[in-house]
């Protein structure tokens, strides 16, 4: 909402006491066991990144049949995006890859939905375990408003239930990877939604890597943001892809061409072609897709 | 080019709305001179009536000499609200919550919440003469009228009130939240302890006062179930004193001086009602859920 507040000058003092206290800039002092620990983390992943595979998914509103044998690989340490114009179900399906489609009334779905080698849709999987697994970050910055900042990127471990963590370690080492640190390590106890627009998808995405996923799911992540936090966002994308596999839906043909590794096109509740970025822009297989990427229809 | 002809509103146009507006005034003033009237006479016949004795000393029952005030009544009717709200709060919310985080459209749903809409209707008598049946005649807990029954009769009054407003409060908590946290991988019990019912709670305290605000006043539920005392008295086994009690019972009185006292406990009442409704308002304009 107030892009001024992002890129404001800040006093020199300010600045002064931040270059101190970002080993982000110059690594030393405080902050040097919790970026080890970051990197050894990421190395840990980047040596097993996760897959998802979809099979054969059919999603349902009720009697509305709305995702059609759909079957698509989410690449390890990849970033997918998947575009398409409205109501082609492209939001649907990436519902379904964390549950939460069968949240809304009369949502069902069907089909396998596998993170790594276990089906998520299996009977015996505990929803709430996909979900700790499967992070998401919504169209709408989301943050809770009953909390402060900090809180809000410790609300998921409170509501996870997970006991024994050292909070502040793990706010700012979500808020440092989130690249709103040094934008709100002075207002840690302010309410969570008097930050920018911007700042508030930041924070929700600290929110979701705090408890350390295997995947993020991102559904039009920047539709309600200006371009300079767009930018941010999109600039974070390509950060978090070094630790995490990540799925976007995007509206925005510019936004997938700049931040996604592959790029899937749905149509009608079906997948017509999945392939590397560059080609699906360039040479797609499909002319309906060569159709929508160069602006014929949708 | 030819400027763009932008037509001025008519004259009928604005007659119209003149007229409609001067009977939007007039309704909207009829509609308050009954409460202006009752407020007046209140005010006319109870301001008297306020003393330090009024509000420090018990009725005496005495027909001619001292009679006393109404300390009884205000500390018995603020005890039983208490317990009424205690009783009525906590179920009228969780009945909320099931209603909107987990019933939904479902048709036991639909079935309590009819049920709630048939309860709101019940005049308040009927709810004092169902405890008369089932708790006072029968001396359940050792004796006939006590002050917890008429607690318990309040209670069942002020339930659907809760449960309604609370629905419509949680019904407002944003979806986006409620999604947030599930995606975070929580339990949906811990996203209504933890999201939903933080949030909602301005709207839901206001809505609880408002059904305290309405439970205060009724006479009927506590005139079949406590009756009254003189002295006061916090056991609620017994017979307690209420503001609507005495002011039922003082207005009946041949002598004028209690029923001045009448007056006096009916500008204490109406002051008490208002003074929760004015938190009650305060509260909801501090509400986050109507920015």
């Amino acid at each position: 909402m107030n892009p001024p507040d992002e890129t404001a000058p800040r006093k020199p003092a300010e600045v002064e006491k931040q270059r101190d206290a970002a080993p982000a800039a110059a690594p030393a002092v405080a902050g040097s066991t919790v970026t080890v620990e970051r990197e050894r983390g990421a190395d840990d992943r980047r040596a097993g990144g996760h897959t998802i595979t979809v099979d054969d998914l059919n999603a349902y509103y009720g009697d509305n049949h709305a995702i059609k044998g759909v079957s698509i690989d989410y690449a390890a340490n990849d970033v997918t995006a998947m575009i398409g114009p409205s109501g082609c179900g492209k939001s649907t399906v990436l519902r379904c890859l964390n549950r939460m489609h069968e949240e809304i009334t009369g949502a069902y779905a069907t089909g396998t939905v596998k993170l790594d080698d276990t089906d998520i849709y299996d009977d015996s999987i505990d929803v709430v375990a996909v979900r700790r697994s499967i992070g998401m970050v919504f169209q709408k910055p989301n943050p809770f408003p009953t909390m402060s900042v900090a809180d809000n990127v410790a609300a998921g471990l409170k509501l996870a239930g997970v006991k024994g963590k050292r909070k502040d370690e793990v706010v700012e080492r979500s808020l440092r990877n989130a690249g709103l640190w040094d934008e709100v390590k002075d207002r840690l106890s302010e309410p969570g939604v008097g930050l920018s627009g911007g700042q508030q998808q930041r924070l929700c995405i600290a929110r979701t890597i705090a408890i350390e996923p295997d995947i993020i799911l991102m559904d039009e992540p920047c539709s309600a943001l200006d371009p300079i936090a767009t930018l941010k966002i999109e600039e974070l994308i390509h950060e978090l892809k070094q630790e995490y596999t990540i799925i976007i839906v995007t509206h925005n043909m510019q936004q997938a061409a700049r931040v996604a590794d592959r790029t899937a096109f749905f149509w009608l509740g079906e997948l017509v072609e999945i392939g590397p970025t560059e080609k699906m822009f360039t040479t797609p297989d499909n002319q309906r897709t060569e159709d929508y990427v160069s602006g014929k229809f949708g | 080019m030819t400027a763009v002809p932008l037509r001025p509103v008519s004259a009928r146009r604005r007659r119209t709305d003149k007229v409609m507006r001067g009977l939007m005034w007039v309704a909207a003033f009829i509609a308050l001179i009954p409460l202006g009237l009752v407020i007046y006479y209140i005010l006319k016949e109870g301001l008297s009536q306020i003393s330090g004795d009024l509000f420090t000393t018990d009725p005496t029952g005495n027909f001619i000499g001292d009679i006393g005030g109404i300390k009884s009544a205000i500390l018995g009717t603020l005890e039983m609200i208490a317990l009424a709200s205690l009783i009525s709060i906590p179920i009228g919310i969780a009945i909320a919550v099931w209603l909107v985080e987990y019933g939904r459209a479902s048709w036991p749903a639909g079935v309590i919440r009819y049920l709630i809409d048939v309860m709101t209707g019940v005049p308040s008598v009927v709810f004092g003469l169902f405890i008369y049946v089932t708790l006072v005649e029968t001396h359940f807990a050792g004796s006939g009228f006590a002050a917890w029954k008429g607690s318990v009769a309040i209670a069942l009054l002020m339930l659907p009130i809760v449960a309604r407003s609370a629905e419509v409060v949680l019904l407002l908590v944003p979806n986006g939240l409620r999604e947030a946290a599930l995606a975070l991988g929580s339990p949906r019990w811990r996203v209504v302890f933890r999201v939903v019912l933080p949030t909602a709670a301005p709207g839901l305290l206001t809505g609880s006062l408002l059904a305290v605000a309405r439970g205060a006043g009724e006479t009927a539920p506590l005139l079949f179930t406590v009756q009254a005392t003189l002295g006061t008295s916090f056991a609620l086994g017994d017979r307690v004193n209420s503001l609507p009690i005495e002011i039922f019972n003082d207005i009946q009185s041949p002598n004028p001086a209690v029923v001045d006292r009448a007056w006096g406990a009916a500008l204490t009442l109406v002051a008490l009602v208002l003074i929760i409704t004015l938190i009650a308002r305060f509260i909801a304009s501090r509400s986050r859920l109507q920015t």
